[in-house]
């Protein structure tokens, strides 16, 4: 469960995250996809080799649908909603890669934001990843 | 067996030569604690972990966690033969400890974000997956003895 303490602070990292949303995003998924190859399968209609335009404007998409989630989370399956569609009856990405993602896109914001990724903001981070990744996959079956 | 290439070797080398075990230890140790609170169940001794300050600054964690993150040394002089070297830690922790071996991978994930804090941009997306595989593989070998 999350404090409001911990919503304040996953939505002033994301806010914050915002302006470099390419940045982390593309981070991310490169992450991704050197741990687990398995993920590459997804994107074989995308060139996904670092900076292509592609995995950037991929990468921004998927961070700023996290921080827009990080507006306000109790609102997570309304804000969710098309998403959860997409994922469900076009993209059917096995929900065990969210986990994946989930993973790779701590890793990044580690990098980018040093000592300032507390273990307090990694808790926090994780749960509200863990949520959104739950919500995403809600309309599989 | 695993195999290395000698990038792989050289990265994982590369990481530990330039590890300050005194400081990343504790972190990766409190990390684990305060991100997967249920994983202080096994550290009932330890006195005060109610919090994430108390955690940071217990003295008792702080130790464990130098003494865990030496535990990786052996790995590192073993390379080709991690799954030997660690039977009887294997064997100590399913035995003795009662650890869930679902715990190493939580201490091994917290231990990759306390380094990509620490190495910034180094921490590129290779280097993150050779050091995942090294970790991997010592997990793998800490749950081979359970049965």
């Amino acid at each position: 469960m999350l404090s409001n303490k911990e919503k304040d602070l996953i939505k002033e990292i994301w806010e914050r995250l915002t302006p470099v949303a390419a940045e982390i995003g593309a981070d991310a998924l490169l992450r991704m996809f050197a741990s687990y190859p398995g993920t590459k399968t997804y994107f074989s209609h995308l060139d996904i080799s670092p900076n292509s335009s592609h995995l950037l404007s991929h990468g921004k998409k998927i961070v700023l649908a996290i921080a827009e989630g990080a507006q306000d989370i109790s609102q997570l399956t309304v804000t969710l909603a098309p998403l959860q569609t997409l994922h469900a009856y076009q993209l059917r990405v096995d929900p065990r890669n969210f986990k994946l993602l989930s993973h790779s896109m701590l890793v990044s914001l580690a990098c980018y934001l040093g000592d300032e990724f507390t273990p307090v903001a990694h808790a926090a981070m994780d749960k509200y990843l863990s949520a959104f990744a739950a919500v995403l996959a809600e309309k599989y079956r | 067996m695993v195999e290395w290439s000698e990038n792989e070797r050289s990265i994982i080398s590369n990481i530990f030569s330039n590890l300050d075990y005194n400081d990343v230890g504790p972190k990766a140790l409190v990390r684990c604690l305060v991100v997967y609170p249920w994983t202080q169940r096994y550290f009932s001794s330890f006195g005060n972990l109610y919090n994430a300050e108390a955690i940071s600054t217990n003295p008792k964690v702080a130790a464990h966690g130098i003494k865990v993150l030496h535990g990786l040394d052996r790995a590192l002089k073993n390379l080709d033969n991690i799954k030997a070297t660690y039977a009887e830690l294997s064997v100590l922790h399913s035995e003795k400890l009662h650890v869930d071996p679902d715990n190493f991978k939580l201490l091994s994930d917290c231990l990759t974000i306390v380094i990509a804090g620490k190495l910034g941009s180094a921490f590129t997306p290779e280097v993150q997956a050779t050091f995942q595989k090294f970790l991997a593989v010592v997990v793998s070998a800490l749950g081979k003895q359970y049965h």
